[in-house]
């Protein structure tokens, strides 16, 4: 990984363990009386959201602030965007502004990537289309750690609508370089046609997978990205692939329930599943914020890529280290 | 610097967050051997206890990561003279340093408070190596954001002079007077297999095990 974080699949092993280390360091933060760090003070980051969104865009600013830093926060909706002004000048106006990261949410996929390479600064994808939502991926992969003790050989469910989910991709990605095991569940027209060529296995039959599970993580019928019919009826879907209290029975004691929101209570999970004490779903929101601030300050805290160098050892770090030893 | 890792760790944190162990310094110097380590460590449990009124509301925070496993052992000394436990804990203090633009991002060490919190307390910071003074700066900030200390004191194994900050130790092992080209290395069992205090000239090639304990 390298000055950006636009892909789960950049994080090698070391990388995401870093992530997650340092963000069970920063969650303590959260208990304190002063819930604010001074590391980067005097850093810009600046929200750039295309499309809508609750609780990333409040989680990133949460985690921004928390660690001193100034958040510039910008939606499409009422800027010059609705004035015909590209994502390039958009980019290019925000950084001459001074800012040191840009975490964007878009409904194109790859749109993060491109920006990445107009802009000087860090880019953070908060969501870009179908593709990803690496963010999502590491919170989703801190909560099983917190919940369950481990990651690596964990058997992960994630049901519904993979087809136009950034999630569910982000998490097949990082949940399979960190050890653990994914099956994807769905009706055979919500799953890419790339599918086999994702690390996981695939399975038509929710019921059959719910006991080889230790998560399972429902993903949200996602009615704005749907222009087809991909099933006959809301109820038929719910029926077969939602999560009610009978299937839920079906797990293991020890499992638990993952949902990234926003849920539609009654469609793909029960009203009664989500407010069970196997749902992690509040908890999800919290640990976001810490993994964001441990994002951010990889980042952006040094003279350069924390994770780059952590995992390698580039050369630049054995200078600065030389440099320290000389002080 | 703490580099990758552990491969096949789960996760730093739970193998203890510990760096690999440094090795000693190549044709460095030993200045102090394990039992001076243990007599110091004695005796400033003892000017603790004598400073403090017997160590009540003494609550010694190590920095890591070599300060971690000295609270704890003057922890266990306090507890020995007078019968009475001294809560010990960790301060990380990687999120308050000065030089966090200089470098590529570090690994945050971990702060483990003990549950009695540190408000009205006498917090006693414990470092192994006293330097220019600039992380006992960084630990006062983070202090600060945890609680209000009645009182803050500083206690070091080694002083090796060249303060940049008006910082002073209360309680110090050894004061050991040095050239700025010198390392002071801190070797103890907890983090590197054997207790030991060692000066050498820094290898210009290798610099990186000796950092840690040169701050």
């Amino acid at each position: 990984m390298k000055r950006h974080l636009i892909s789960a699949a950049d994080l090698s092993r070391d990388d995401a363990l870093l992530i997650l280390d340092t963000a069970e360091e920063l969650a303590q933060v959260a208990d304190r009386p002063i819930r604010k760090l001074p590391t980067l003070r005097g850093r810009t980051v600046v929200n750039l959201f295309y499309e809508d969104s609750t609780r990333t865009r409040i989680s990133f600013e949460a985690a921004a602030k928390r660690l001193s830093a100034d958040v510039i926060n910008f939606s499409a909706k009422g800027s010059s965007v609705a004035k015909g002004e590209s994502l390039k000048d958009t980019a290019l106006t925000l950084e001459a502004m001074g800012s040191d990261a840009v975490v964007i949410r878009h409904p194109a996929s790859g749109a993060p990537h491109r920006l990445a390479g107009w802009v000087r600064g860090s880019v953070v994808n908060a969501g870009d289309g179908t593709h990803e939502h690496p963010t999502q991926a590491l919170l989703d992969a801190f909560t099983m750690r917190r919940r369950l003790g481990r990651i690596d050989g964990l058997r992960v469910t994630i049901v519904g609508d993979v087809l136009h989910s950034r999630v569910a991709r982000s998490n097949v990605l990082l949940l399979h370089t960190l050890g653990a095991e994914v099956t994807l569940v769905a009706p055979p027209t919500l799953l890419p046609v790339a599918v086999s060529a994702w690390p996981c296995e695939v399975s038509y039959d929710l019921s059959g997978t719910l006991p080889k599970s230790d998560v399972v993580m429902m993903l949200r019928v996602q009615a704005e990205r749907m222009s087809a019919a991909y099933f006959p009826t809301v109820r038929e879907y719910s029926r077969r692939y939602g999560l009610d209290a009978e299937r839920m029975a079906l797990l293991p004691d020890h499992a638990i329930v993952m949902h990234p929101g926003p849920m539609n209570r009654g469609v793909e999970i029960a009203a009664e599943v989500a407010d069970s004490p196997r749902s992690t779903i509040v908890e999800q929101v919290a640990n976001g914020v810490s993994v964001r601030m441990a994002v951010l300050y990889l980042l952006l805290s040094g003279a350069g890529p924390a994770l780059d160098e952590i995992g390698t050892g580039s050369p630049a770090a054995t200078e600065a280290e030389i440099a320290e030893v000389a002080r | 610097m703490t580099h990758a890792l552990q491969p096949g760790a789960e996760s730093a944190s739970a193998a203890g967050t510990r760096p690999a162990r440094s090795a000693p310094l190549p044709g460095g110097k030993i200045v102090l051997e394990p039992d001076e380590i243990s007599r110091a460590l004695t005796r400033i449990a003892h000017e603790i206890l004598e400073r403090t009124n017997g160590g009540a509301d003494v609550v010694l925070l190590g920095i890591p990561t070599r300060g971690v496993p000295l609270a704890r052992r003057l922890g266990t000394k306090l507890a020995q003279v007078e019968g009475r436990p001294a809560p010990a804990g960790s301060l990380d203090i990687t999120m308050y340093r000065d030089d966090l633009r200089l470098r590529p991002a570090r690994k945050l060490g971990h702060t483990a408070v003990p549950s009695s919190g540190i408000d009205g307390k006498t917090v006693v910071l414990v470092d192994d190596v006293l330097y220019s003074g600039r992380t006992v700066r960084a630990a006062l900030d983070a202090l600060s954001d945890i609680g209000r200390p009645r009182a803050v004191q500083l206690a070091v194994l080694v002083d090796r002079g060249h303060r940049e900050l008006p910082i002073r130790a209360d309680y110090v092992g050894k004061n050991l007077p040095t050239s700025q080209r010198e390392l002071v290395q801190v070797l103890l069992t907890e983090t590197d297999g054997q207790d030991a205090v060692i000066v050498g000239l820094s290898p210009a090639g290798a610099p990186g095990q000796a950092v840690e304990a040169s701050r």
